[in-house]
């Protein structure tokens, strides 16, 4: 076996940044497309019979049309708006839940502190998708019901990210001293122990968009997504099914596609991310 | 840790607003069905007593009555179970054998084109939807290169029932393992066939964990003083990555076995709706159509109780395989 | 004229890191004897395990040998495929490594380490055949052969780096190289584990180079010393003639920051200043900034090693 010589060590260092910019890059070319998508779509995204049924991608319709005459091209712009404020919401719903009873559980500790921390590991332990489903058939359709069905799935990631972040720095010698030092109380220790998480918070939070979107996706596909009105990748994607096996597969592929590709972009930037701010895996030439 | 699972899901399914009855009956049905109905399932009653009489009847392995039909839910749940184990366990060698031999090679080739490329290999492999990839195989697998049926679990007729030794009937619910007792292997086969698209799209999804995992521990392990000291003794590499580093690397992997667990659950209520497969996912997401709660909660519950007992097994395993835990 | 056994000339090995390239050996070239002992002194950082690893070849990525020949008993190290080199390893030439706890593989058994070992270099041997020779090795270093169906966190580590040192001569080896090995024992067990060493050197014929920043263990068991700083041999030669008179001022100092037993009442002298940084040497004589008979030209040349006192020493009071 030959031994390869990696001098460079700006490599590792390096590969991570560019993860960082190609996930930020493709998730800011996804969002601005969902955003200018009603200046930039051909043809309105629900308009029925502006061409004929199923047709597969032509010069006319670059991504063929659905079965009920539907640009593809302009649903395909439109349709990630739902998936995204779905995540959105579910994320800020979840981060400032997740990060708040962190906090409490960690810093107050005692009998809280274990209760929160069993409740949440077992909420952690269930499968996700599952709990989403029980939760969202519980709540009925709609953006905010969705989304709250996966903000809940997801806060024991933040819960368990902050406590134990919290709890080290607890522990740490500089937040006994200004304690010491009659430090007013709990305002000026979260000065200290807040701009720590930052780090770990915000790569939670990148690959809580991404597992949002997949979970929204999943939800969708089983029936407990947002009602058809509006063009959406993941209802496109479940009736694309069907029509796949008469052999329209545009219908499903691209909005399929899309997701994949968004879903990517946040894990790619999240990984990037948990490695630059995570210098001990950079040490590793 | 079991309770609590069980209490959260009873939180979820009875304490959170809505009333399942209500949203059971879409259209106006009158107050003396919706309320013959609540007394049925016992809804009338108190929150407390509804909790007692939740955990009395899980204890007696009574999960409810379904909505639909008034049969017992424990039944249904138990005759789907099978096909989600036999799904699962597939599934699971198939993502941690493809993680760990993928994530042995990168971390060998550290820094190198192969590295890099199944590194982006796994977090692809993750960001795929699985009922898309499921959609993909199937339809490029399944209708277009006609290599494998698309739904189901086994062709008509190709149902194994197991054998019977004397007055002892031996049937596991698995049909790969039925058909070995059985001894017929069309019927093995044919389980086979059924069962290689929805392993494979399910166990593409999961397996990214295990790559990255097993990667970043080989990277560590192959730092490690007993490995260059097994060098020094001139062992040739192929031992040395495989007794020396990976059987030490591996063991937190069996761990994650168990963590991935919920998330190979949470993938198989797609996959079975995707490939038709009759387990205890496509009965979810079936029972979600018609609003039948029971049968929702009475699903959700084993889901959770599985979990518990896979994370149990795991933890027996590792014990088992560490000679430094025994002691 | 004895040939010699192993003889390094001009080896340079480099590790490149973040902030540039570490210069973990420079220019080093020695010559070692059959049947003799060559103990190498220095601080941590001063190069002395990187040397013991690069004769076998064994520097880990992101190290590299820059430069230098190795030649072993007519053979060209360097020059030497992976397989040849996996023969010579643990064959010819062995390692005592220095931490027994981190050295062995802690699901393999005792007794495994050794069959794996004999059954590798030999694949014709029978499993029975190993285990006996495995058996009778641990029986030469006082551990009862009963032993081997254990794991290595069930031994101590006196009993440990035995089982090390087993391993090392198991196959017959003729150049034995000891790194550090009795640094994480206690010092009774030290004493055991050198008296064994000893032992053994004679009973085999051994050909020994010995690692350590320990100068009493060298001044027991060497024939010769090599003291090293900062990637070099800045001192060469007889134990007895270096302990005697010591030349270059690093080895004098070294010898002085020792507590003497013989004269308790005089008290130790560390050495001012701390080792260089390896990515950015000094100029010239890379131990002037701390030498207290620093003069003109050793911060502008490098000293070259030159006969002195039938030693090798690098320094400009020598030249």
């Amino acid at each position: 076996m030959s031994r390869k010589l990696r001098f460079e060590s700006l490599a590792t260092g390096g590969a991570s940044a560019w993860m960082v910019v190609i996930g930020g890059v493709t998730i800011l070319t996804v969002v601005m497309m969902t955003v200018l998508s009603h200046y930039i779509s051909p043809f309105n995204p629900t308009a029925i019979n502006v061409g004929p049924i199923l047709q597969p991608p032509n010069s006319r319709f670059p991504l063929g049309t659905n079965h009920l005459g539907e640009d593809m091209l302009s649903r395909v712009l439109c349709g990630g708006s739902v998936m995204l404020q779905v995540a959105i919401l579910s994320v800020v719903i979840c981060s400032i839940t997740g990060v708040s009873i962190g906090l409490m559980s960690a810093y107050v500790g005692g009998f809280v502190g274990k209760i929160s921390s069993l409740v949440m590991d077992s909420i952690y332990a269930f499968p996700g998708l599952v709990l989403a489903i029980a939760i969202a058939a519980m709540l009925g359709p709609g953006v905010i019901n969705m989304a709250l069905a996966i903000a809940v799935v997801y806060v024991p990631s933040y819960f368990r990210v902050v406590r134990s972040q919290v709890l080290t720095v607890k522990e740490l010698t500089y937040v006994e001293a200004a304690r010491a030092l009659g430090a007013k109380s709990r305002r000026i220790i979260t000065r200290y122990i807040l701009p720590n998480l930052l780090p770990s918070v915000v790569v939670v939070v990148t690959l809580n968009f991404a597992d949002a979107i997949l979970m929204a996706a999943g939800l969708t596909f089983l029936g407990l997504g947002v009602p058809v009105s509006i063009a959406d990748w993941g209802w496109d994607l479940t009736y694309g099914r069907q029509l796949m096996f008469v052999g329209a597969w545009w219908v499903g592929g691209f909005p399929g596609f899309m997701i994949v590709v968004t879903v990517w972009g946040f894990t790619i930037l999240g990984e990037g991310l948990s490695e630059l701010l995570n210098p001990r895996l950079r040490e590793m030439v | 840790m079991v309770l609590l699972l069980l209490t959260l899901v009873f939180v979820i399914l009875r304490v959170i607003p809505g009333d399942p009855v209500l949203l059971h009956f879409e259209k106006n049905v009158s107050s003396e069905a919706m309320n013959a109905m609540r007394h049925e399932l016992g809804t009338d009653k108190p929150l407390l007593n509804q909790y007692v009489d939740y955990l009395w009847g899980l204890l007696h392995g009574d999960m409810g009555k379904s909505m639909i039909d008034y049969s017992p839910v424990s039944q249904q749940v138990m005759s789907a179970f099978p096909a989600t184990l036999e799904l699962a366990i597939y599934s699971t060698i198939f993502a941690v054998v493809l993680g760990v031999l993928l994530g042995v090679r990168a971390a060998c080739r550290f820094n190198s084109a192969q590295d890099h490329g199944i590194r982006a290999f796994g977090t692809i492999t993750y960001a795929l939807p699985v009922f898309f990839l499921g959609m993909a195989l199937q339809l490029i697998l399944g209708v277009g290169l006609h290599l494998f049926p698309t739904g189901g679990r086994t062709a008509i007729g190709m149902e194994p029932v197991g054998c019977t030794i004397g007055s002892f009937h031996i049937a596991t619910g698995l049909y790969t393992v039925d058909s070995l007792l059985e001894g017929n292997l069309l019927k093995f086969a044919t389980a086979l066939r059924y069962l290689v698209m929805p392993t494979v799209s399910l166990g593409l999804v999961i397996c990214g964990t295990f790559i990255r995992m097993t990667r970043t521990n080989m990277l560590e392990t192959l730092r490690l003083d007993f490995v260059t000291a097994g060098r020094a003794r001139g062992l040739p590499n192929r031992l040395i990555t495989y007794t020396y580093a990976l059987k030490n690397a591996f063991l937190p992997v069996l761990t994650m076995i168990g963590l991935q667990f919920a998330a190979l659950l949470a993938g198989a209520v797609l996959t079975e709706t995707t490939f038709s497969w009759p387990g205890l996912g496509r009965y979810l997401a079936g029972r979600i159509g018609f609003r039948d709660y029971t049968a929702i909660q009475g699903a959700v519950i084993f889901f959770g109780l599985l979990v518990a007992l896979a994370s149990l097994v795991v933890d027996l395993l590792y014990a088992y395989l560490d000679p430094r835990v025994r002691l | 004229m004895v040939k010699p056994l192993l003889s390094i000339q001009n080896l340079s090995v480099e590790y490149a890191s973040k902030r540039g390239q570490v210069k973990a050996v420079t220019d080093v070239s020695l010559v070692l004897d059959e049947g003799s002992t060559l103990g190498i002194v220095g601080e941590s950082g001063s190069g002395k395990s990187t040397l013991g690893f690069a004769i076998l070849n064994l520097i880990p990525l992101p190290g590299r040998i820059v430069a230098g020949r190795i030649t072993f008993d007519h053979t060209d190290i360097l020059k030497q495929n992976e397989d040849d080199m996996r023969r010579i390893r643990g064959g010819q030439i062995s390692i005592i490594f220095q931490d027994p706890l981190t050295s062995l593989n802690p699901l393999l058994k005792i007794r495994d380490h050794f069959t794996e070992l004999l059954r590798i270099h030999s694949p014709s041997t029978s499993k029975e055949d190993a285990i006996s020779k495995a058996g009778q090795l641990l029986d030469n270093l006082a551990i009862s052969p009963e032993r081997l169906s254990d794991y290595p966190h069930q031994f101590s580590g006196g009993m440990r780096q035995r089982v090390m040192i087993g391993l090392a001569l198991a196959l017959n080896p003729r150049l034995v190289i000891a790194d550090e090995p009795t640094t994480a024992l206690d010092v009774i067990v030290e004493a055991q584990i050198l008296e064994l060493m000893k032992r053994l050197k004679d009973e085999y014929g051994l050909t020994v180079i010995l690692i350590t920043h320990n100068i009493g263990i060298v001044a027991e068991m060497a024939d010769r010393i090599a003291v090293m700083y900062a990637g070099q041999i800045v001192e060469m030669g007889p134990t007895n003639d270096i302990f005697a008179d010591p030349l270059h001022p690093y080895t004098k100092g070294l010898l002085e920051s020792a507590p003497n037993i013989l004269h308790p009442e005089r008290s130790m002298r560390p050495i001012p200043g701390s080792p260089p940084d390896l990515i950015t040497l000094p100029s010239g004589c890379k131990f002037h900034p701390r030498c207290s008979r620093v003069f003109e030209p050793c911060r502008i040349r490098e000293p070259l090693p030159v006969e002195c006192n039938r030693r090798l020493v690098a320094c400009h009071l020598y030249d």
